[in-house]
């Protein structure tokens, strides 16, 4: 069976899992029911406990599905603390249903695949060692890939029922009020794991900092936790912060964002009241750069900024130039810091930013998202997932959902290396091509055929070369020629769900 | 001479020749020249590398509307004849030589590159050459320099060695090239070729940038040598014209234009003879206008 963006989806394993290939990026007016956590009352004694193994003999059974956060990114002490006290506790069969995956829990996620501890996984992402582990037929089960909404979404039908949560925080009451802004490790906004603490059957907060109670602001509250572990330490500050936080000098990613600044700029989105999204990243931070000068240029104030926040967004609000700030994580400590201080930025959960099954989320009110690629095809559909050797190596993150936006614009190189980034097919479909507008490029830019208001008004930018996807494809070609097809058996890895749940597409096991 | 005067040489961007991703991008970035470098960037194990790299991306990237120019290794240098038939062989616009300290040393060049053009079946005199000047001798000589062959196209200083020849080192005012410069800028123009500036290698000054540019573009060279892409904008802006100068030269244009259709040989404004200096100018303003995206479709001035 094919779905709607070409890809055959394997039949067998589709009816297995009950699911429908993926159709259209219109999630509709459909009516949801909703799951909630089961709950075991108790009248608020003390919930601190000193041993993450007396948690886990309490809590974990073979079969259940555990989560965690990953708001401490490749600073987390957390996650390998527990699933150590999992793995020797000999505990088998469970899914690991963390928000994603970072580099540092890679060798603790392929032991507990190995030991038969872990033996589903879904998550937004993955990379390095786990990633071709992966990829090379390591995992039995595949590996089911979501967005950031999408997991929200999950959560919420029961697709993923969480039986017990791990979820590390710089802070916590004896009781379990807990925030992600005061401590030593702290990462601002705990948006993702608010899921978690709102939905799991139980809820174990970890924490280095004791706080006195009642600890406010609470973004999870002692209505949901069952146990507070206090351990040594949460994480480490130093690599909470994620990618560069400082503004890039790479002349190449500087003019790709000055040509994303101007694609904006004279889009009919730029005016006042605008909301935007930029991510992460030397390329984003220098959009957010010129987009300042362009606001201040042109008297222009946004409404809000949305998404992972860093601190050049944060500065924006401080300049008042943008009011407020719709926050699900916080990419480095300024913009943590900006979350203590400055009550226009609003923590917001998964759900609340990109769940697609709502009563309207923050994306579907988004006018601008600047989004990366690995690889970008004809069709405009972009790969966030696998790499040039057809190995997982990367994480959807809010990609598709962002990509909602009435204005998406993906900012990539032509090429990498000897590499074409925009290709006849993307290795990997992650999101479909409808929902992508406009492609810039160090070349020039593209602009989906489906947007004719937009090709108007971007033709004629001084400066601002427009091709087709098919003229910068065949340039790219030109430049680094045609590499030989990747090679894959038959077994499925992964597959990648779009927001809504149905398939658009699956990652086959590396043939070496 | 070779080349019209009207091409605009504001930016000459230097890349070294051994870099594939540096040659790859070069002509991303709006240079008016790309000079890829065989000499000083490259290291003398590389020079076969550089020289094959650069050849074959000559062959296979396209760098638009940009004036290609390579600086080949110096006369004294064994590399210097591979340097200059592979270039030419490549259909290199440009051929740059280093350390020029005479008109001889240009006739050298001049007879080496049509020596090449004649054995890979190039018409003779395709390919253009210029002269870096970067000794006290290349400075006295720069007017016998500048005008020693009809392919050349301009002369470039060259300040590092220039100054260690002068014992002496650059300085932020720049006062120790004033006499290179100048002398440069005058053979330059006596021999109708351009004239371009020296390199500033320190980014994390931009404002002596700014300054040096603002300099040498008041004294009147076409441009500068480049060592960071991002300078390119910077060096644009100095050389962009302002709102005034862009309707004055519009007036004389239409000037010109109006002539033309009544058929006058004289061109008035305003009850006003136009001097053809006058005429020059405004055509170069336009062109600069132009390129500095201050114009619309229909040459009209775009508000920024």
């Amino acid at each position: 069976m094919k779905n709607n963006v070409k890809r055959e989806l394997p039949a067998e394993l589709m009816a297995a899992l009950n699911y429908k290939g993926f159709e259209s990026t219109d999630i509709g007016h459909p009516d949801i029911q909703r799951v909630a956590p089961k709950v075991h009352v108790t009248t608020g004694e003390d919930k601190v406990v000193d041993s993450i193994v007396d948690v886990v003999k309490a809590t974990v059974k073979d079969g259940m599905t555990i989560s965690f956060h990953h708001h401490f990114r490749n600073g987390d002490f957390v996650f390998n603390q527990v699933m150590r006290a999992i793995i020797d506790e000999g505990i088998q069969d469970l899914t690991l249903a963390p928000s994603s995956l970072t580099g540092i829990m890679n060798d603790m996620v392929v032991e507990a695949i190995k030991a038969g501890t872990v033996t589903n996984i879904t998550s937004s992402g993955m990379r390095g060692s786990l990633g071709d582990f992966v990829s090379h037929g390591g995992l039995k089960n595949p590996v089911i890939f979501r967005s950031h909404g999408n997991r929200a979404r999950a959560i919420e039908h029961g697709d993923i029922k969480i039986d017990v949560a791990f979820l590390g925080v710089p802070n916590a009451d004896k009781l379990g009020n807990a925030n992600g802004m005061a401590g030593k490790a702290v990462f601002g906004s705990l948006g993702y794991a608010l899921m978690d603490a709102q939905y799991a059957d139980q809820v174990v907060l970890l924490t280095d900092n004791l706080a006195t109670y009642p600890n406010t602001p609470a973004s999870i509250k002692q209505t949901q936790v069952d146990y507070v572990v206090k351990i040594d330490q949460v994480g480490d500050p130093d690599k909470i912060g994620s990618g560069a936080t400082r503004f890039t000098k790479d002349p190449k990613e500087l003019k790709i964002a000055q040509t994303v600044n101007d694609v904006i700029v004279n889009s009919p989105y730029f005016k006042n009241g605008f909301s935007f999204q930029t991510g992460s990243g030397g390329a984003a931070l220098a959009v957010t750069r010129y987009l300042r000068q362009a606001m201040l240029d042109n008297q222009i104030k946004a409404s809000f900024a949305l998404g992972g926040i860093t601190k050049p967004t944060t500065d924006l609000l401080a300049e008042g130039l943008v009011d407020k700030i719709m926050d699900v994580q916080d990419f480095d400590r300024g913009a943590a810091e900006s979350m203590q201080s400055n009550p226009n930025q609003q923590e917001i959960d998964a759900s609340w930013y990109a769940d697609p099954d709502n009563k309207g989320a923050m994306v579907d009110q988004l006018d601008v998202a600047i989004l990366s690629a690995l690889e970008i095809d004809t069709d405009y559909n972009v790969n966030v997932m696998s790499g040039s050797d057809g190995v997982i190596r990367g994480a959807i993150g809010g990609h598709q959902d962002a990509a909602t936006a009435k204005l998406t614009i993906i900012s990539a190189p032509l090429v990498r290396g000897r590499l074409a980034t925009i290709v006849p097919a993307v290795t990997t479909v992650v999101t479909p091509g409808d929902s992508i507008d406009v492609v810039v490029t160090e070349y020039g830019i593209a602009i989906n055929p489906q947007r004719q208001d937009l090709i108007e008004a971007l033709s004629h930018v001084p400066g601002v070369p427009v091709y087709t996807i098919d003229q910068l494809q065949q340039l790219a070609e030109k430049k680094v020629g045609t590499p030989k097809p990747l090679e894959f058996t038959d077994r499925t890895v992964a597959m990648i769900e779009y927001r809504d749940g149905t398939i658009i597409d699956t990652i086959k096991e590396v043939k070496d | 001479m070779a080349e019209n005067e009207a091409r605009l040489r504001r930016t000459m961007m230097f890349v070294p020749g051994n870099n594939p991703a540096m040659v790859k991008d070069a002509g991303i970035y709006g240079a008016d020249s790309i000079m890829f470098d065989l000499e000083d960037a490259v290291s003398m194990a590389e020079k076969d590398a550089a020289r094959i790299l650069v050849y074959e991306a000559l062959q296979t990237q396209d760098y638009g509307q940009a004036e290609l120019v390579v600086r080949v290794n110096g006369l004294d240098t064994e590399y210097y004849h591979d340097d200059v038939k592979a270039m030419v062989k490549a259909g290199i616009d440009v051929i740059r030589l280093p350390k020029v300290e005479s008109a001889d040393m240009i006739q050298t060049l001049e007879e080496d590159v049509a020596a090449a053009e004649t054995e890979f079946g190039i018409p003779v005199g395709t390919t253009h050459v210029m002269a870096a000047i970067e000794s006290a001798k290349g400075v006295l000589n720069a007017p016998a320099i500048a005008a020693a062959s009809d392919r050349m196209i301009g002369v470039a200083l060259s300040a590092e060695d220039y100054t260690t020849d002068m014992k002496t080192h650059r300085y932020p005012d720049g006062a120790e090239l004033e006499f290179a410069r100048n002398m440069v800028l005058h053979a330059a123009r006596a021999a109708g070729v351009a004239a371009f500036d020296t390199v500033f290698t320190n980014m994390a000054d931009p404002d002596g940038f700014y300054r040096e540019t603002r300099h040498i573009h008041q004294l009147g060279f076409d441009g500068k040598s480049l060592v960071n892409p991002r300078q390119i904008a910077m060096v644009n802006s100095v050389y962009e014209p302002t709102k005034d100068e862009v309707v004055k030269a519009q007036k004389v244009i239409a000037a010109i234009e109006e002539a033309r259709i009544k058929g006058s040989g004289v061109i008035s404004m305003n009850g006003q003879m136009v001097d053809r200096p006058v005429v020059l100018r405004a055509q170069r303003v336009m062109q600069l206008a132009e390129v500095s995206n201050l114009l619309d479709e229909e040459g009209n001035y775009l508000e920024k």
